[in-house]
């Protein structure tokens, strides 16, 4: 893996054309996620229909691996049930960590394009940030930091 | 003789040979990503020579002790090499006195050691303390936790688009509870020179003190500390071509006699009953434990090691390398420099239309070129210049124009994926 093969062309991609990028009409969830270290910033807003994720958007300013991350997330999650969401965040927390097995089951499908960041300890917070803004929004954690001490997505650097 | 010397080109006069200089460096032979390393963060840490590699190993196989304190051969060899750092030190900045020149633990500590040495016994409820837009956050947050714990004010410098300080903005800031001025020499993130000869004669005019941080300033010029005329002159090791670990703090020795102790221990006392402790004269008073010996002994190699190349001659190969850069960048579409001040050191800041500096900062690295991206810890230019984060460039000495163009090709690929 080197540092360029993460600026694949699907990233690239939805980094120019970001999808559900913006805000929402009707929203029940929200959360603004910063990455004190590089100042970038996400706002994603999101509403549930019951336990369902029925529509969900972001805005923000980032670099292009936290903007394809956000884009690419938001198509994952939306019509899909809150508990696979976690899961989603989960398993792609995993997989930047350099945690998760991508020989074995998982959920993330083309989200797989992340897994080089893994090599990239200062860039997988840039991967992260849109995630950990999205399990912050799902339980009601209005501002979120991908520095907080206390968020249990926090991810040392260094332990992929 | 004269006469035919000043007929030559200024590449001879200036008999400096770069892949000479480069020879001592073994750090810069090496390959990222399969590519030869273009060094150019060296406003965040420069490289280390032989010399002082040499230096550091030498002190370590059959120096070292702790000093001031055996009788013993290695005690007083290593107290006398340690001393002697001090000496190389003081003529580095033409200091009047050794005992003026305190070993640190690099910039930031010098700086709180003023904050909390001077600043905590002279600065009083709603004295005011005069900083500049430019600062690094080291020598803003000191300041303003002494602010907040005495009642003080801190009043801000502001800048102009190009990075330069308003020098008249900053005399209208005095009045009579200006107490204290910390400026910076050069601007880490632009690259500003700051004219702190002025803005010191100017402080001492009102009988205010000025600390320079001197961080940005020392490894890129000569400094002459009694030329300046400031109080306080703090730099760092590491962005010297020595050690991490160590730094200095310049102070007018009448200064330092008045000022309180900053850390309490060994070394730094003459006599500790529990009734009563004396404390030891300047500079061991600021000195307190067992200091990083072996790093203050290399970090005067690593002054020897510049004053042998001349300080003048460095700054002069080093603005080369800027002009040439700068014309190189300027003809980049959709690029722009952050940072255009008169009179800069060889710092290129920029921001590239529709690519995130992080973005940059990868894809140069993955053609072996080393740069910093982001904040570079002065948010408040940042926030002034308009600009979330930038791309920073930052030359030395041993830095080519070969590499340059690397850098500047490097740029053009980053342009070509993001098309």
């Amino acid at each position: 893996m080197n540092s360029k093969s993460l600026y694949q062309e699907v990233i690239l991609d939805h980094n120019k054309k970001p999808r559900n990028y913006g805000t929402l009409d009707k929203a029940s969830h929200h959360a603004v996620g910063h990455n004190p270290l590089c100042g970038d910033h996400l706002d994603i807003e999101l509403n549930l229909e019951g336990e369902r994720i029925d529509n969900i958007a972001f805005h923000g300013e980032s670099c292009a691996i936290c903007k394809a991350s956000a884009s690419m997330m938001t198509t994952a999650v939306k019509g899909k049930a809150r508990s696979d969401a976690e899961t989603l965040i989960k398993e792609f927390r995993e997989m930047a960590t350099g945690t998760l097995n991508l020989n074995e089951d998982h959920h993330l499908g083309r989200l797989t394009v992340f897994a080089g960041v893994r090599d990239l300890p200062t860039r997988v917070k840039c991967a992260i940030l849109p995630w950990h803004t999205l399990h912050a929004a799902l339980n009601s954690v209005t501002t979120t930091s991908t520095e907080a001490e206390d968020d249990p997505m926090h991810a040392a650097i260094g332990d992929a | 003789m004269k006469l035919i010397d000043s007929a030559l080109k200024p590449e001879f006069t200036s008999m400096f040979d770069v892949e000479h200089i480069r020879a001592d460096f073994p750090i810069l032979k090496l390959q990222v990503e399969g590519k030869p390393l273009v060094y150019l963060d060296n406003a965040a840490s420069s490289q280390m020579p032989q010399q002082v590699i040499d230096r550091l190993v030498r002190y370590q196989t059959s120096e070292h002790a702790n000093i001031n304190r055996g009788v013993h051969y290695l005690s007083e060899t290593a107290t006398a090499e340690y001393e002697g750092s001090r000496r190389k030190l003081q003529h580095f900045i033409n200091a009047r006195e050794d005992r003026e020149v305190i070993f640190t633990s690099g910039t930031t500590d010098s700086i709180n050691l003023v904050m909390h040495g001077y600043g905590r016994k002279y600065i009083r409820a709603g004295d005011e303390i005069i900083l500049t837009t430019l600062e690094h956050h080291s020598n803003i947050v000191p300041w303003q936790m002494l602010a907040e714990e005495k009642g003080a004010k801190i009043r801000v410098v502001p800048i102009s688009d190009a990075g330069e300080l308003l020098v008249d903005e900053y005399k209208k800031l005095f009045n009579a509870r200006t107490k204290f001025v910390s400026v910076m020499h050069v601007s880490n993130a632009l690259g500003t020179v700051n004219p702190v000869k002025e803005m010191i004669a100017f402080a001492h005019s009102r009988g205010v003190p000025v600390l320079v941080d001197g961080a940005q300033g020392a490894p890129h010029m000569a400094v002459d500390v009694q030329d300046l005329d400031c109080d306080f002159y703090a730099f760092s090791g590491h962005k010297l071509c020595g050690p991490t670990g160590i730094g200095v703090l310049y102070g007018k020795a009448e200064l330092l006699e008045r000022m309180q102790p900053f850390k309490g221990g060994g070394d730094m006392i003459l006599s500790v009953t529990f009734e009563k402790t004396t404390y030891n004269s300047i500079p061991h008073k600021f000195e307190a434990g067992t200091p990083p010996i072996a790093a203050a002994i290399g970090l005067g190699a690593a002054v020897d090691y510049l004053s042998a190349i001349g300080l003048d001659t460095i700054s002069a190969y080093e603005l080369k390398l800027l002009n040439y850069a700068t014309e190189q960048i300027s003809n980049l579409p959709g690029v722009r420099i952050i940072g255009t001040a008169a009179r800069k050191t060889a710092v290129i800041s920029f921001v590239m239309e529709g690519v995130h500096p992080h973005d940059i900062g990868t894809l140069l690295n993955h053609e072996g070129v080393a740069v910093r991206t982001g904040h570079h810890c002065v948010q408040p230019v940042m926030l002034r210049l308009k600009v979330p984060a930038t791309t920073r460039a930052s030359f030395a000495f041993y830095n080519t124009m070969a590499e340059v163009d690397t850098f500047i090709s490097g740029i053009r690929t980053v342009q070509k994926v993001f098309t």
